[in-house]
């Protein structure tokens, strides 16, 4: 009797520890609706910042956001796969292989805030770049690519051997192989990787500070001209701020943002469903 | 035209057979190449980040000497006279960090038991990415609902005193921050335990209970411990929850209710002002990027080299 006891009390106390969390991000959600909703109208999505937030609007930061998911996407996507592949699928075993493997996942692990120091004296200053947009989304994709690297690693992982031996059999080289079986049977892993890694790219704000992502934009920015902002750096600007109305347009900027990640998701999770039908082992 | 093709087919294949090899294999050598280049860049960075890191933090230590900087207790460097001594910023990092964990570790853990141990397929499949979602959260965000939501209305009708930003508003929502991690982590941690150890315990009468506290726990605990230093090193690297909520007020204190700033608020309230970049308070922002490199190395290899013993145990 005691002992069951013991179990039902366990038991509950799990079902508490989820319900906690997940109410945590149901009052979060409702939160920010409650706040932002009011806001976010078209004049606000097209609209500059300004000083009286009734007037303020967000759609440099959106631009800015959305030019730096893409140019974040180029540069990880062949650099990041390439990774993975050598990982993978060459000399796994070789001692080069285990250390650059634990290498990257040591930098995954690296604060997001340290590759904002790194990107400053790399790109700002060493290859002056300057504080611009650029400069921000090669940092950014540092910082992504061992994501994209450890999704490729998966997803080529992902593939059975007999793919790679069939290949062999008809007489492909290595890489043959790869080009022909492999990477068209891990695509849509990898692309859900890529896609997932750009919105976590699109997330990111304490790198971008140190990159002088400058807040009071209110023009298009130009990627290798020029101040830039971009949506979590808006956000971070006006929750700053004491007064209430600034604290309510940073919500309406965050359902921006959150709208913008949901959008990537619901695309990642399409790409997945939609490119993997075809795949039958 | 067919015997044509024949004969071509012949020339490569048969009477010049190093041919194709030979050029097949120059695509190889560069594509291996490439593939290999690519591979590199991490390396580069790391040993970019390492460099940067170290040569300023060189810079910072011609001013003030490294033992004052390791064992200062005031940390003044916006106000003079100037003083740098680091203690304030790691205690605080340290305070938040691990008011975040005294959270995150019960609820992510008990949430990793019932998803692992309790809940069937298709609960485990609604439930893991919901908690995933908050992961995935920016945490600018976190930050705003902090200052906004659990400081005014959650955490000041609880704890008198508690002003708008405090080091436990920060904890909170770092904690709620990492519990996803501890979960999921944990969560695969008691997956990896054999089948068959479970079913023994049941053979012999144990309750499910039981069969979790006794016989699956102790057996992932070094799973488990592996992800908790892989949260507080999360924890201590966080930023901007933190910078909202817990403020940027440099105070060596263990009182969870007044405002810290920790090292990462003081890395983005330098970069936020107009701090001229030869000034000492900008190569003191490399020292406290050094320092907090440091830390959160030391406890990704700690927690590295856990999980690759544990993974020996049951092969």
């Amino acid at each position: 009797m005691r002992r069951r006891l013991a179990g039902t009390v366990f038991y509950a106390a799990c079902i508490a520890a989820i319900s906690l969390t997940l109410l945590a991000l149901l009052l979060l959600l409702l939160d920010v609706l409650s706040r932002g909703l009011g806001h976010l109208d078209p004049d606000f999505l097209s609209g500059v910042p300004s000083r009286r937030p009734a007037r303020a609007g967000i759609m440099p930061a959106i631009l800015g956001s959305l030019y730096l998911g893409l140019i974040v996407a180029v540069v990880t996507f062949p650099i990041g796969v390439a990774a993975g592949i050598f990982l993978e699928e060459y000399t796994k075993d070789s001692f080069l292989n285990r250390l650059l493997r634990t290498n990257i996942s040591n930098l995954a692990g690296v604060p997001s805030i340290i590759y904002g120091i790194f990107g400053l004296a790399l790109f700002v200053r060493a290859l002056n770049l300057g504080e611009t947009l650029l400069a921000g989304a090669l940092t950014l994709s540092l910082l992504i690519l061992p994501v994209v690297i450890i999704a490729t690693m998966e997803a080529l992982r992902a593939v059975p051997a007999s793919q790679r031996e069939a290949a062999h059999a008809l007489g492909a080289t290595r890489w043959q192989a790869i080009k022909g079986a492999v990477l068209p049977a891990a695509a849509p892993g990898i692309l859900t990787g890529i896609v997932l890694s750009m919105a976590r790219a699109i997330g990111e704000t304490a790198p971008l500070i140190l990159i002088g992502a400058v807040t009071f934009v209110t023009y298009a920015p130009n990627p290798v001209e020029g101040g830039y902002t971009v949506l979590p750096i808006q956000i971070f600007q006006w929750a700053s701020r004491p007064q209430a109305e600034f604290q309510e347009i940073a919500a309406s900027a965050i359902l921006v943002l959150l709208a913008l990640m949901f959008a990537l998701n619901a695309l990642a999770l399409f790409l997945r469903v939609r490119l993997s039908r075809h795949l039958q082992w | 035209m067919t015997a044509h093709t024949t004969t071509r087919r012949t020339d490569i294949g048969g009477a010049f057979p190093g041919l194709r090899r030979r050029r097949r294999s120059r695509v190889e050598q560069l594509v291996e190449a490439f593939l290999f280049l690519s591979a590199a860049v991490g390396v580069l960075t790391t040993a970019g980040i390492v460099l940067v890191l170290a040569t300023e933090t060189a810079g910072f230590f011609a001013l003030v000497s490294p033992i004052d900087y390791l064992t200062g207790t005031v940390w003044s460097a916006s106000i003079q006279p100037y003083q740098f001594g680091v203690l304030p910023l790691i205690t605080s990092t340290l305070l938040v960090a691990v008011i975040a964990l005294v959270l995150a570790v019960p609820v992510g853990l008990l949430a990793a038991v019932y998803l692992a141990e309790y809940a069937s397929d298709r609960v485990r499949n609604t439930i893991k990415p919901a908690l995933e979602t908050i992961a995935g959260i920016p945490t600018i965000v976190l930050g705003f609902f902090a200052i906004n939501f659990l400081t005014p209305v959650i955490l000041q009708p609880l704890v008198p005193g508690l002003g708008g930003f405090s080091a436990l508003a920060a904890g909170v929502v770092v904690g709620l921050l990492i519990t996803p991690l501890v979960a999921s982590l944990s969560d695969d941690a008691l997956r990896a335990v054999p089948r068959a150890l479970r079913e023994g315990a049941y053979a012999m009468g144990a309750t499910r209970f039981e069969v979790s506290r006794k016989v699956v726990l102790p057996a992932a605990l070094s799973g488990v411990m592996a992800a908790v230093i892989l949260a507080m090193s999360r924890a201590v690297g966080e930023t901007m929850a933190v910078v909202l909520a817990a403020g940027t007020n440099p105070n060596l204190t263990l009182d969870p209710r007044e405002s810290v700033q920790t090292m990462t608020a003081f890395i983005v309230q330098i970069s936020l002002g107009d701090t001229p970049q030869d000034s000492i308070q900008f190569k003191a922002l490399f020292a406290v990027g050094a320092t907090l490199f440091a830390i959160t190395l030391g406890l990704n290899v700690l927690s590295n080299r856990i999980v690759a013993r544990y993974r020996n145990v049951y092969r």
